[in-house]
């Protein structure tokens, strides 16, 4: 295995991926992935967050194992059972966050790794780091500590470290989301020389731009699922303009399985139920804030909320419905302020909000069923009597909404977190729709539920909005917003940015304005 | 539609029960291990040339078996069980109160000081009821840097209320040998509560009222954690914080409550602790019942009636141990021992019995 060495053996797999499924708890993270990855190509995972590309990776890189389908490498069945295992068969990682020490030079990460009972051969390293680093335009610096490089230099490091172990197969995670402009063109042209010296890349991303730019073939996640793939003839053939709008097709474009449009009919009185004016949130660290959101929902209109995931959405929700303080701005429900009530308040007002984190905020996983449909009441009559909890009510309640919502449970007493991700939802639906509601959030109330699941969770969606609830509805799935939203607002960087009244060519100004472009 | 198994470990004991086999096999990896870990400790024993049979032996006559030894242990169950209460609050509640034993001499000091003289004054009951009051609102206090810490800053309370701790420890000492020191006599150490006017015994009996005391309490703990809806919010507020916020929970707040409730209950058994049974302080006492007590409330699974049994268990050991040490040469700490080998081994039987778990369902 002396790749660098070699000569370009184009076209030929090294790892070929078949029907490969992971299932997280409640969640399928792949759903029957195909992927082929060659030596000779730079091949692109575009998605977005929740897509499936971190699962991915970490199957690949040995991080997790599949629970079903197959991985080939050079041809051959092989379970990759842990990262060094996948060193060993040539697969090396770069992830998204360096994993270099920063407190050592370069030349001692490079050692790491190495037999512990023997010193580091400094030396022996210099010279093979020359052979692999020269040819590859990289220079690098042995002597220099790993915190004075900058982020470009030490993601150089990590790809020579890949190298020096013989990968023939480099992952690039997330590679470019730390790097200035002048960095991600100088990473595109070292993986232009790296494939050029015979191995594959696999490089994964969530901009459109860099897919076009620098992929030999583009693999399209959405959802788990693989959606598209664009083959290196194709690809070359194309214009860059053409390519994206190909690209955006496949991303937010129709599949089959998909649900059919209906859009249900409005109510005959459409007064405005939930009025929004000027919300603003001071952006964190982290999170990027709310500027000037204003919007109003009817009686029984579902307004969308279409955008790339970590633009505020989730930020919004929370400001709604309470649990994140707001900087200024106004929310009325029915004509009744809400702005100086806490999230248990705006709950009795009417206003609910169903979270697209089941099991990290929305439930209490080793609690029991029939406790979590009322952990918002906790306290309230008839469910507890001067806060003596009446078990006999709890559990006829909670026996009556496990029938009416359908919810597969083996027991009521059965902890929450045993329960699949389509029926953890359905306690979710079940406690948020509880008597009294008005307007309902759902914040991504399809993501990771399998397609039986979508569809009947779409059609309560659908069916409260007839009976003349205020729906806002959340959601990075743009057909799913298409396929039952009266209207939809786009949110980017925590500003709404357009409002597409739902007809035909809504999807392509929705999307549009998602990435950036006029409607 | 997929059963997907999601791997949730229940702390919290009462959260999910299952079919009518669950209860014997509880029974089995909870006394399973204690055999187990009898016999590995007999084996240390019989290292150090100390015949087992007869350590247990006599443990078992003196901390069970003789009239005497029962009653001691009885006795000393009573600060016990209060100290358990507070531990299962907050543990039952993701916060972890190391800081027991500086809340718990600091309380024993307050009681001690204040007791004496408000008997002069008062008459006996009331004046122990507003002694043990005084007691348990110092100890508050002295949780209240940690609360604060814990539910406004984010700060790790296992570091805050052990430090505190150490201060309480050191705090509680000066105190007694600058502030409190009784004048009559030449040890250092608080005024003495005459016995008749500590709590009484039970009829003829050297046990102390302080038993019942602290069996109510631990009862009402337990309902209160397990039937009741401020219960349920602090053990939503323990399994899972982010779910408690959405909820609408006030966290910040439940979080003070938590640590006051934990320290008073801690401060109440300091109080019981003196004006039934040791009547002063002495500078430099200080029994760690804080620390014995934590393994405790593990092996209950934080369950106040299961609490009950492991403390008198570990009183036996304790009053048993004392008598045993005195005759055999086993160090006193050695009752310790044996409870961190129960705890090993209980922790292994968890272990295996999940292992064993997972691969019958696979």
């Amino acid at each position: 295995m002396e790749p660098i060495n070699e000569g370009p053996q184009t076209g030929q797999a090294i790892v070929t991926l078949e029907g490969v499924t992971k299932r997280f708890p409640g969640i399928i993270a792949n759903d029957q992935i195909d992927l082929e990855i060659s030596a000779g190509e730079v091949h692109v995972l575009l998605g977005e967050n929740g897509a499936g590309k971190s699962t991915l990776i970490g199957m690949l890189s040995g991080l997790q194992q599949p629970d079903g389908g197959r991985i080939l490498v050079d041809g051959v069945e092989t379970a990759i059972r842990s990262p060094s295992h996948a060193l060993s068969l040539g697969i090396g990682t770069v992830f998204q966050h360096n994993m270099l020490v920063p407190t050592l030079t370069v030349a001692e990460n490079l050692a790491l790794g190495g037999p512990w009972w023997q010193r580091p051969k400094i030396a022996e390293l210099a010279a093979r780091v020359a052979e692999i680093a020269r040819p590859l335009g990289i220079e690098i610096n042995l002597g220099a500590r790993v915190s004075e490089l900058s982020l470009g230099q030490q993601q150089q490091v990590e790809i020579v470290r890949a190298l020096l172990r013989e990968s023939r197969l480099l992952i690039l995670d997330e590679a470019t989301s730390m790097l200035t402009p002048q960095g991600i063109a100088e990473l595109g042209a070292l993986m232009r020389r790296l494939v050029e010296r015979g191995l594959a890349v696999v490089f994964i991303t969530h901009k459109l731009g860099e897919a076009a730019d620098f992929g030999d073939r583009v693999s399209i996640l959405k959802l788990g699922r693989k959606v598209g793939e664009i083959p290196p003839e194709r690809l070359r053939k194309l214009e860059r303009a053409a390519l994206v709008d190909e690209i955006v097709d496949k991303m937010f474009g129709r599949q089959a399985g998909d649900d059919a449009v209906s859009i249900p009919p409005r109510a005959a009185n459409d007064d405005v139920l939930l009025e929004v004016r000027d919300l603003s949130v001071p952006a964190t660290a982290d999170m990027p804030g709310l500027e000037a959101i204003s919007f109003t929902i009817g009686k029984g209109e579902i307004l969308g909320v279409a955008g790339i995931d970590g633009n505020g959405q989730k930020e919004l929700a929370e400001a709604l419905a309470g649990q994140r303080p707001a900087a200024g701005g106004s929310v009325r429900l029915g004509g009744q302020s809400l702005d100086d009530l806490e999230v248990g308040a705006r709950r009795r007002k009417g206003l609910r909000y169903l979270t697209d984190d089941r099991l990290g905020e929305g439930t209490v996983g080793p609690f029991p069923v029939s406790i979590n449909y009322f952990l918002k009441q906790i306290g309230e009559p008839p469910l507890w009597r001067s806060g003596i909890e009446r078990s006999r009510e709890i559990e006829s309640r909670a026996r009556s909404l496990t029938h009416l919502y359908d919810v597969r449970t083996p027991a009521l007493s059965t902890p929450v977190g045993r329960l699949s991700g389509g029926n953890i939802q359905k306690v979710l639906i079940a406690r948020e729709l509880a008597e009294g509601a008005k307007a309902v959030i759902f914040n991504k109330p399809t993501y990771g539920l399998d397609l039986a699941n979508t569809l009947a969770t779409r059609q309560r969606i659908r069916d409260i909005a007839g009976e003349g609830l205020a729906v806002l509805l959340i959601s990075t799935d743009l057909e799913e917003l298409l396929s039952m939203c009266h209207r939809i607002v786009v949110i980017s960087q925590g500003r709404l940015v357009g409002t597409v009244t739902n007809g035909p060519g809504a999807g392509e100004k929705v999307g549009r304005l998602m990435i950036g472009l006029a409607a | 539609m997929s059963q997907d198994a999601a791997p949730v470990r229940a702390l919290d004991a009462s959260a999910g029960q299952a079919g009518g086999r669950e209860p014997l096999r509880r029974i089995v990896i909870t006394l399973g291990p204690i055999l187990v870990s009898l016999v590995l400790a007999g084996g240390v024993l019989l290292a150090v040339g100390v015949d087992p049979i007869a350590y247990y032996g006599f443990v078992l006559d003196r901390g069970l078996l003789s009239p005497l030894g029962l009653q001691q242990t009885l006795t000393r169950m009573a600060p016990l069980l209060f100290i358990a209460a507070g531990l299962i609050v907050a543990f039952r509640a993701g916060m972890w109160n190391l800081g027991g034993d500086g809340q718990f001499l600091l309380a024993a000091v307050t009681a001690a000081a204040s007791a004496p003289l408000l008997v002069q004054t008062l008459p006996s009951w009331l004046a122990l009821l507003v002694a043990c009051l005084f007691s348990a609102f110092v100890a508050m206090i002295w949780s209240l840097v940690p609360a604060l810490l814990r539910a406004y800053q984010g700060v790790n309370e296992i570091i805050t209320t052990l430090m505190m701790s150490f201060l309480g420890v050191s705090f509680a000492n000066v105190l007694v040998k600058l502030v409190f020191l009784d004048p009559a006599t030449t040890v250092p150490q608080t005024r003495t509560l005459p016995v008749a006017d500590r709590l009484p015994r039970l009829f003829e009996t050297t046990v102390t009222s302080g038993l019942l005391f602290g069996l109510a309490t631990i009862v009402i703990v337990h309902l209160v954690m397990t039937r009741t809806a401020f219960g349920l919010k602090l053990r939503i507020v323990g399994a899972n914080p982010r779910a408690a916020i959405h909820a609408g929970l006030n966290v910040p707040l439940l979080t003070v409550a938590v640590f006051a409730i934990s320290a008073g209950l801690i401060g109440l058994g300091a109080a019981v602790d003196i004006v039934g049974i040791q009547g002063n302080v002495r500078a430099d006492w200080n029994p760690a019942y804080g620390f014995a007590i934590i393994p405790v409330v593990f092996l209950a699974r934080m369950n106040g009636f299961a609490a009950i049994g492991f403390v008198f268990l570990l009183s036996v050991l304790w009053i048993g141990g004392e008598s045993a040490a005195r005759r055999l040469g086993v160090p006193q700490s050695f009752t310790l021992v044996l409870v961190a080998i129960v705890l090993i081994t209980l922790a292994l039987a968890e272990y295996l019995d999940h292992r064993f778990n997972q691969a019958r369902r696979a």
